[in-house]
């Protein structure tokens, strides 16, 4: 699934902090990005920390502020890569992410999507994730981390988040009931480490060191999880969020 | 006599309406919210209710009358509170809890005394023998009714205290009591005006009028309470999210203006942001279940870690990032291991807090329970820590390894320092 041209030595997992030794130009890298988000003042902050396309190679082509607004400008500038936000006006990320299945899945030039939220709600990351976003980051990751997640997504790499990594292994955690699909339902034995490193803030290149295997390998596993989450159709998995939701 | 006469409640606001008591009262608290409303020690009331009783009974109709027509309220006399229509505290997660109602003892003595008082009243009058022989059925219809109107104002005080499913029996059984004693009453009226023998007759009568209007008026009786009872449900769902809202706003706000008071304090105002988003989590997101008190201890291993990690974030100043996967009960052991994460947690704080956010991830699989507290600080060689530092040695290791767990220190690669910390639960619980 991972098309990415190179491994990225210094890039590190999302949130965690000092993951990744300051950058001081873009590296010869560039990405175009656009924001979806309905709050402006956060809009405003996130082109501020990363817009500065001289020094981080991110170039923001457009912002939105709510789903159908988005479709159009995600329509119009056919970014390499979406910032969205999970809540929005008019149907949230969901349902920005069905009206642009299309475009996801556009062999020549992809569009790709990293969901980006405060919530903290499992059902609506998990949500997200399964609607087709390549990972999930929270609004409090520092610009040097978002600038690296962006990157990751456009290779084609998953983005997971020490949170989303948690949220994951407690959907797939171990249950009497039988699997469905041996393949799809199922984490295997080294996707667990994976995903428990990453949840204990581990940066890729330290899960690499720690389990013996190249940051190739450890992406490669990052992205059979999020296959996973995105086409199992495992009786807990969908059930999950929603008895989580609070009545 | 239960309650000392106290001052009247001065209550500024006009109209001032009248309302029966719902707490402290002995029958339909007709007296104690007289009494309220009128600023007169409730022993004045009853006297004079009992006096007018003297009188031909008058007191009697007098306090049905009330009885009837007032609606019940909370308040009248020896109540501190202003009356509100919410016999309930607001506990602070915004759940209302039913304030305890302290069974009195007085009330029951009154009850006695009543009886005692009507039972002199009625050897004292002389009656002639015919009306005398109805004195008892009367009295029966007059307690059956007052039985059932207690229920209905029971019924009342329920909308608004949520009152345990154990006194549904009661309930009914109260209910059917009253019904049963005006039913003696009247038809031993009846049977006392020589209509023995039509009683038979008159009672199949009764019932078939009472089956007609039942199945007339019953299902649209039905349909009423139903639509009440959704209404109801609707509207205290409406005041809880408000009451949350506000608290919320609220504490938000108060956070806000000291960020604007700190502000050349950066510790001070990433402080009281992380604090302040964190309250705002928990309301937001609070799993099913945790509608406890800041107050309460934690019980589960999920619990304890995010509360420990709060209070060590607040304490020290450094973010501390948690997750969580699956969760169990807290025992002798886990607790144990509780505290050395929170030593943990608090090392990696004072001495790794420089290289930014700590993380903290807790897993609890089949009976084994796993900690990881991570900081990205300078790290630190176990081996150079002086002797007489024990935090470390004793709290964490000491403690996990007398609880049958295993701590393990290390550096990590890419920097900082990782406690590793994994206990077996005592039973398996689930």
């Amino acid at each position: 699934m991972s098309d990415a041209t190179e491994a990225n030595g210094t890039a590190g997992a999302p949130e965690a902090a000092g993951s990744r030794a300051a950058d001081g130009g873009a590296g010869g890298r560039h990405v175009r990005v656009v924001l979806v988000d309905d709050h402006r003042m956060f809009r405003t902050g996130v082109q501020a920390e990363i817009g500065q396309t001289a020094q981080t190679g991110v170039e923001v082509v457009g912002e939105a502020a709510d789903v159908d607004q988005a479709v159009t400008v995600i329509t119009a500038t056919r970014p390499e890569v979406v910032l969205l936000d999970v809540h929005l006006p008019g149907g949230g990320g969901v349902e920005v992410l069905r009206r642009c299945a299309a475009l996801m899945a556009d062999t020549e030039r992809p569009v790709r999507f990293l969901a980006l939220s405060v919530s903290d709600a499992a059902e609506d990351v998990i949500g997200v994730i399964r609607g087709g976003a390549r990972g999930y980051v929270t609004k409090t990751i520092t610009g040097t981390d978002l600038v690296d997640s962006i990157f990751r997504v456009q290779e084609g790499d998953a983005v997971f988040s020490p949170r989303l990594a948690g949220f994951v292994l407690d959907a797939f955690a171990s249950t009497d009931a039988p699997p469905v699909d041996e393949d799809l339902d199922r984490l295997t034995q080294r996707e667990r480490e994976v995903l428990r490193l990453i949840a204990r803030g581990y940066a890729y290149k330290e899960i690499a060191k720690q389990l013996f295997i190249s940051v190739k390998t450890v992406e490669s596993h990052v992205s059979a999880v999020l296959r996973k989450l995105q086409l199992s159709n495992r009786h807990e998995l969908t059930r999950w969020a929603t008895a989580r939701r609070l009545v | 006599m239960p309650e000392a006469a106290s001052l009247p409640v001065d209550d500024p606001r006009p109209p001032r309406k009248l309302y029966r008591s719902s707490d402290g009262r002995w029958l339909g608290g007709v007296a104690r919210g007289l009494a309220g409303h009128l600023g007169l020690p409730v022993i004045w009331v009853r006297l004079a209710f009992v006096g007018l009783f003297m009188a031909h009974g008058f007191g009697a109709l007098l306090y049905a009358a009330f009885w009837f027509f007032v609606p019940l309220g909370v308040g009248g006399v020896g109540d501190q509170k202003p009356p509100s229509l919410v016999a309930t505290e607001t506990a602070p997660d915004g759940r209302r809890r039913l304030v305890a109602r302290r069974p009195d003892r007085g009330q029951i003595v009154a009850l006695l005394l009543m009886v005692i008082v009507s039972m002199v009243f009625v050897g004292s009058v002389n009656l002639s023998s015919a009306a005398k022989a109805y004195l008892l059925p009367a009295v029966l219809v007059a307690a059956g009714v007052a039985l059932v109107w207690r229920q209905a104002d029971n019924a009342r005080r329920a909308r608004w205290v949520e009152v345990g499913r154990r006194r549904r029996t009661l309930t009914l059984l109260r209910a059917a009591g009253g019904v049963l004693l005006v039913t003696a009453g009247v038809s031993a009226i009846f049977v006392m005006q020589g209509s023995a023998a039509h009683l038979g007759a008159v009672l199949q009568a009764a019932l078939a009028v009472l089956v007609g209007i039942t199945l007339l008026a019953g299902p649209y009786l039905v349909r009423m309470t139903q639509d009440l009872s959704e209404e109801r449900l609707m509207r205290i769902r409406a005041q809880e999210r408000a009451e949350v809202a506000a608290h919320v706003h609220d504490s938000v706000l108060h956070t806000l203006t000291l960020i604007q008071r700190n502000a050349d304090n950066a510790n001070e105002v990433r402080r009281l942001a992380r604090a302040q988003e964190r309250d705002l989590r928990t309301w937001l997101y609070k799993p099913e279940g945790t509608g406890k008190d800041e107050a309460d201890e934690p019980d589960t291993v999920a619990e304890a870690v995010r509360r420990n990690a709060a209070e060590v974030e607040d304490k020290h100043g450094v973010p501390i990032e948690v997750v969580i996967v699956g969760d169990c009960p807290l025992d002798e052991r886990t607790g144990a291991q509780m505290q050395a994460a929170r030593e943990a947690m608090v090392n990696a704080a004072k001495y790794g807090g420089e290289g930014g956010a700590v993380q903290v991830y807790a897993e609890v699989e089949g009976r084994t329970v796993f900690v990881s507290v991570r900081d990205r600080g300078p790290g630190f060689d176990l081996d150079s820590i002086p002797a007489d530092r024990m935090g470390v040695r004793e709290s964490i290791i000491g403690r996990m390894e007398r609880n049958g767990g295993t701590a393990r220190l290390r550096s990590v690669p890419g920097g900082g320092t990782e406690v590793e910390l994994e206990m077996e639960r005592a039973e398996k619980t689930s």
